[in-house]
């Protein structure tokens, strides 16, 4: 339980933590909240040589809405979208699925930046942001790009971001549609064994936990759309899906809370 | 001794009283072993074998001897010659046990995933850690043995020089051919087979260990976060052939301990040969996902238990059959975990005809060893599952099928068919009131009604009525079962020339609040302020003779020897009052802290005029020594046996074999009470831990012996969030085996509440045609039953 040492720089600022970064190249890593980054150092199995600690990067911590868009600063806490009257009002499925995030200690460290970049299939928003159809904003040394959540995921742990990428903002659509998150897990901070997400009524669909990325339910979504019953609509839930085993669940045991969730989800949601 | 209402009457004893403890606890100022500041010490970090079973040939640290800080690495056969003995174990259960030497450093071979194959010393305990990742050890793997079913069979023998993995076999049978006959003759003959899971006991501090050696004149003091540094310093002494006298074991504050700090480690002597060595102090502070490995597991038993009833379900025998996985080595009691509970295999029932025998094997996985309630969660477990059997064989209620075996009241002292005596007991007003606290009636109904609606959110209701024999132990009873020690317990009170008091004891607190509990003893019989009396435990030096705490020991056993030593002290302070008052001894009330002249009320001198003069000894009577000063040590004549009925409620939810537990109530009985508030604490806290095992805790090895819930992410111990609100109630039967009444209330909750739990999961889906449910009970697993189930009648 000790990591290795660890070179460490504190940026001012989103350009000084991108400069940093490419100065250090490959063994750097941006440090946020720690709540994934510091857990997996201490088991030695991530042992960057520098790590750039953006925590202080208050600038790009905040939530906004404008129009139809919430835009989210990438160190927005999970605690913080948990209690934001805000996002309650015009994201009220983001705020929470942030509140079903392990522990309040975990939620009051953690961010959704720090959330997403980690890309854990098994984490909770990087879904959510997937069904509410939301956009990423990364940030490096050519200037900034948006990315579409649905493009982010690229493996396990794996994304699109390049190493001197900083993601800085993530925009969602006001969402006030019939929405539900299930979160099937054996205590109460535990990570999801299977999570669904469902946005506008069924409109949007992801799963949690049920392959090497956070990903969509294509299958469920058209059913809805083609008018299914949330019954029917759910038994596509785990199709094309290659759900893990690990001491809580084998696949077929994945799948078949893949279906029962989604339906329970879909019911709540309205669909 | 007859108790038959408390022997209190100072007004302390019996109230709730918030624990003296928890300010410094809660504030940081309670100092646990990793916060102690040793100048100078090196730090420890141990290799450990990944594989559970594997030839070591070849063992390269030069790179680790080159890393920045590394003090030196030591292998096992390097350390061979550091002890005089190989770890203890001081429970040789049967004259021909089969026990291997256990190297605190492995040599030659690797016996479990964690076994320790080397030790790397460091200037820090950073320096120790990556000096880790620099040695490098040749492994030839060998074939690993899992199971118990496996070890068994012999296929593969872990320890070659005992040329079998059956270390004991262990038989209670008092009367076989009455056991023959009883099942011959029995109506209904139940037989069930049950699994313990292994579990990991995970202290909310894990282990650390501090060696501070004074090399000129040889002494040594060993901090260690242990349960037991009074039986430590024994065999610690023993172990590494340091003379006892030159051995100092204190016990910091403990973060918990729950039987995994009832031992003797590796990690305690490695630390202790290397502070020798290096004439420095050592240190090393287990890590959470080495503590999962590298402290000892709890249960890993499978049982087979037989009842034999009459048509109208009175039981006429109970046989037990068991195999108990020791692990790798055997650990300081290791083998008798299971006969603490071999005598209660027929739980609170009147039952003429018993029978037991015990197997207890090797497999390559961490050793196994006491974990809270020892043996006899295990027997309530089989009993209690069992008993719901029989009721549905019978046709009759779990509730009734109880209430026809109860041992009557009028029984008491009870000579059990195992061989002990069961002190006192009344348990038929547990059931009752336990079923009116959880509305059994209504509860009963409620799901009849779901049933009948086709609810698939099925409603499950379970009784756990049990006795356990706690209050270790009394010697002779051990010298009975082959233990290496007594049972007995020390204490001193000592009224010092201001009136305040200490208290020295033999127990060893690790967050049961002993302090608080023997200070209100104390000041409810001398009639002052509990605050006014300190405790003083845990430093071999300031406690030099005591057994420690496990076994739900203390209060039955130590805090017996505090009543008695403070009568002691009551006594002599009397003659000396009666001499200040000139009038006889016997003529002296003692009553709120003051001696007076009955029928003469102006004649009195309070206790602190007595102390004081103890104390100048100006004016003493003739011969009489002076200060007030008593020195008790209590060797109890029986074990005391508490009993209670505790009764779960679950929700399954059948779609995806989620158990949900929504209610529980428990009605316990452990004599008197000192402190309610603690009594309900240690209840909550075990009832919790019992849960825990019906539903969540597994140490889930895979096939080639690697554990895959060594994390608090994988391991599921429930946090506050997973609790429920109890509804707690008790009554009061005293044990006539003690002055105070009293019985032991720490393991209790654990006991009980596994096969509550268990049996109202199977409650629930009894109507599908589904008898048992391995613990524990996951999702996955009760899904797949249901499934199983469905298959079966579709
Ligand atoms: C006990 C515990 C329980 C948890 N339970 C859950 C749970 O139930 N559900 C759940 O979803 N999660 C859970 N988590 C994970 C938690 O949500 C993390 O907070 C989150 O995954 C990472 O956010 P962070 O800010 O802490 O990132 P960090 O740990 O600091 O970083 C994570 C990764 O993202 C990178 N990174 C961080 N910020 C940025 C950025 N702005 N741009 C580019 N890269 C970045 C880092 O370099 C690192 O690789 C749990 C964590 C713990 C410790």
């Amino acid at each position: 339980m000790i990591p290795a040492a660890v070179d460490y720089v504190r940026a001012d600022s989103a350009e000084a933590a991108i400069a940093a970064l490419a100065e250090a190249g490959d063994e750097a890593k941006l440090l946020a909240g720690g709540q994934s980054l510091v857990p997996l150092m201490r088991l030695r199995l991530a042992t960057p040589s520098v790590l750039v600690d953006i925590g202080r990067l208050d600038g790009l911590a905040g939530i906004s809405v404008d129009g139809d868009t919430v835009g989210i600063g990438a160190l927005t806490t999970h605690s913080a979208l948990e209690h934001s009257a805000d996002l309650a009002a015009a994201c009220p499925l983001l705020a929470h699925v942030a509140a079903q995030v392990g522990d309040p200690a975990v939620r009051h460290r953690g961010t959704l930046g720090g959330s997403l970049a980690h890309a854990d299939p098994a984490s909770d928003l990087p879904a959510a942001v997937l069904a509410l159809g939301g956009t990423l904003v990364a940030t490096g040394p050519g200037g900034s790009r948006e990315i579409a959540a649905t493009d982010f995921f690229t493996g396990f742990l794996e994304s699109v971001l390049g190493p001197d990428e900083l993601l800085t903002e993530v925009r969602v659509p006001v969402s006030t549609g019939g929405w539900c998150y299930q979160k099937f897990n054996r205590r109460a901070q535990d990570w999801a064994i299977v999570g669904v997400v469902v946005a506008e009524g069924g409109a949007g669909v992801a799963l949690v936990n049920m392959g090497s990325t956070p990903m969509r339910a294509a299958g469920v979504e058209a059913a809805v759309a083609a008018g299914a019953s949330a019954g029917d609509a759910a038994s596509a839930a785990a199709d094309g899906t290659e759900p893990p085993t690990d001491n809580n669940a084998d696949g077929d045991y994945r799948a078949h809370l893949a279906r029962v969730l989604t339906e329970r989800a879909l019911v709540a949601a309205g669909a | 001794m007859t108790v038959t209402e408390s022997p209190f009457i100072g007004g302390i004893v019996g109230e709730s009283r918030l624990r003296h403890e928890d300010p410094a606890l809660l504030t940081g100022e309670s100092k646990f072993i990793d916060d102690l500041q040793i100048p100078g010490a090196l730090w420890v970090a141990c290799v450990r074998s990944p594989h559970a079973h594997a030839r070591i040939t070849g063992i390269d640290t030069s790179a680790a001897l080159a890393t920045d800080g590394v003090v030196a690495v030591y292998t096992g056969d390097d350390l061979a010659d550091a002890w005089a003995a190989p770890l203890p174990c001081a429970w040789p259960v049967t004259d021909d046990m089969k026990n291997p030497a256990h190297h605190p450093v492995a040599q030659g071979k690797a016996n479990y995933a964690g076994d320790i194959v080397a030790v790397v010393v460091a200037e820090s305990r950073y320096a120790a850690a990556d000096g880790l990742e620099g040695v490098v050890v040749d492994y030839e793997p060998l074939d690993a043995v899992v199971t118990m079913e496996d070890a068994e069979t012999d296929r593969v023998v872990i320890h070659e020089d005992c040329g079998t993995n059956v270390s004991y076999v262990w038989p209670l049978v008092p009367d076989p051919e009455a056991v023959e006959a009883a099942f011959a003759d029995a109506t209904h003959h139940i037989t069930e087979t049950f699994v313990h899971q292994r579990l990991i006991p995970t202290a909310m501090e894990p282990r650390g260990v501090v060696a501070v050696p004074a090399p000129h004149n040889g002494d040594m003091t060993l901090y260690s976060s242990t349960q037991i540094p009074h039986v430590l310093k024994v065999m610690a002494a023993l172990t590494l052939g340091i003379p006892e006298q030159k051995l100092r074991v204190i016990a910091p504050s403990v973060g918990g301990g729950f039987g995994c700090k009832l031992n003797v480690y590796a990690e305690e002597i490695i630390c202790m040969a290397l502070a020798q060595r290096h004439g420095v102090p050592v240190r090393w502070t287990e890590g959470r996902t080495e503590a999962a490995v590298s402290t000892i597991q709890g249960r890993a038993q499978r049982q087979t238990i037989e009842l034999a009833s009459d048509a109208d379900g009175k039981l006429t025998a109970v046989r037990a059959t068991l195999l108990a996985d020791m692990g790798a080595y055997l650990q300081l009691v290791a083998p008798g975990v299971p006969l603490l509970g071999a005598f209660l295999y027929h739980g609170l029932y009147d039952v003429p005809v018993y029978s037991f025998t015990c197997k207890g094997v090797f497999t390559n996985l961490t050793p196994t060893d006491a974990y809270r309630g020892a043996g006899r969660p295990e027997a309530t477990y089989a009993i209690e599952r069992a008993m719901d059997a029989l009721a549905v064989a019978v046709g009759v209620g779990p509730d009734e099928i109880r209430s026809r075996n109860f041992i009557p009241t009028e029984k008491f002292p009870y000579d059990s068919p195992a061989g002990l005596t069961f002190d006192s007991g009344n348990y038929q007003p547990t059931l009752d009131r336990a079923k009116e606290l959880i509305d059994w009636d209504g509860r009963r109904a409620e799901q009849a009604e779901r049933r009948a609606a086709g609810s698939t959110t099925h409603l499950g209701i379970g009784i756990s009525s049990y006795v356990e024999m706690c209050g270790l132990a009394p010697s002779r009873t051990l010298a009975a079962l082959n233990y290496g020690a007594g049972g007995w317990e020390s204490a001193t009170v000592r009224i010092l020339p201001t009136c305040k008091v200490q208290v020295v004891t033999g127990t060893t607190p690790h967050g049961q609040g002993h302090e608080t509990c023997w200070s209100m003893i104390v000041a409810d019989q001398l009639g002052i302020d509990p605050d006014d009396v300190e405790v003083l435990h845990s430093d071999t030096a300031i406690s030099p003779l005591g057994m420690d705490t496990y076994g739900s020991r203390s209060l039955a056993v130590g805090g017996t020897a505090i009543w008695m030593a403070t009568e002691q002290v009551i006594d002599k302070a009397r003659a000396i009052a009666a001499h200040m008052l000139e009038a006889n001894a016997d003529d002296l009330e003692f009553a709120g802290g003051t001696f007076s002249v009955k029928g003469s009320p102006d004649k009195e001198v309070p206790l602190a005029g007595v102390a004081f003069g103890a104390f100048t000894a100006h004016d003493l009577p003739d011969g009489m020594e002076p200060n007030l000063q008593a020195q008790v040590t209590f060797d109890p004549s029986n074990f005391v046996f508490p009993f209670g009925t505790h009764i779960a409620v679950v929700e399954v939810d059948e779609a995806t074999g989620a158990v949900e537990l929504i209610d529980y109530a428990a009605v316990d009985d452990c004599g008197n009470q000192i402190n309610p508030l603690i009594v309900e604490g240690q209840l909550h806290g075990g009832i919790v831990q019992g849960v825990a095992q019906a539903l969540w805790e597994d140490a889930a090895y895979d096939a080639d012996g690697q554990c895959r819930a060594a994390n608090l992410a994988d391991y599921l111990v429930p946090s506050a969030a997973e609790c429920i609100d109890m509804k707690l109630d008790h009554t009061v039967t005293p044990s006539p085996s003690n002055p105070m009444g009293v019985k032991g209330i720490g393991e209790a909750g654990t006991i009980a509440s596994t096969p509550a739990v268990m049996n109202a999961v199977v409650d629930a889906l009894r109507p599908m045609g589904i008898t048992d449910i391995t613990m524990p009970a996951s999702p996955m697993t009760v899904r797949r039953a249901i499934e199983a189930a469905q298959g079966d009648s579709a």
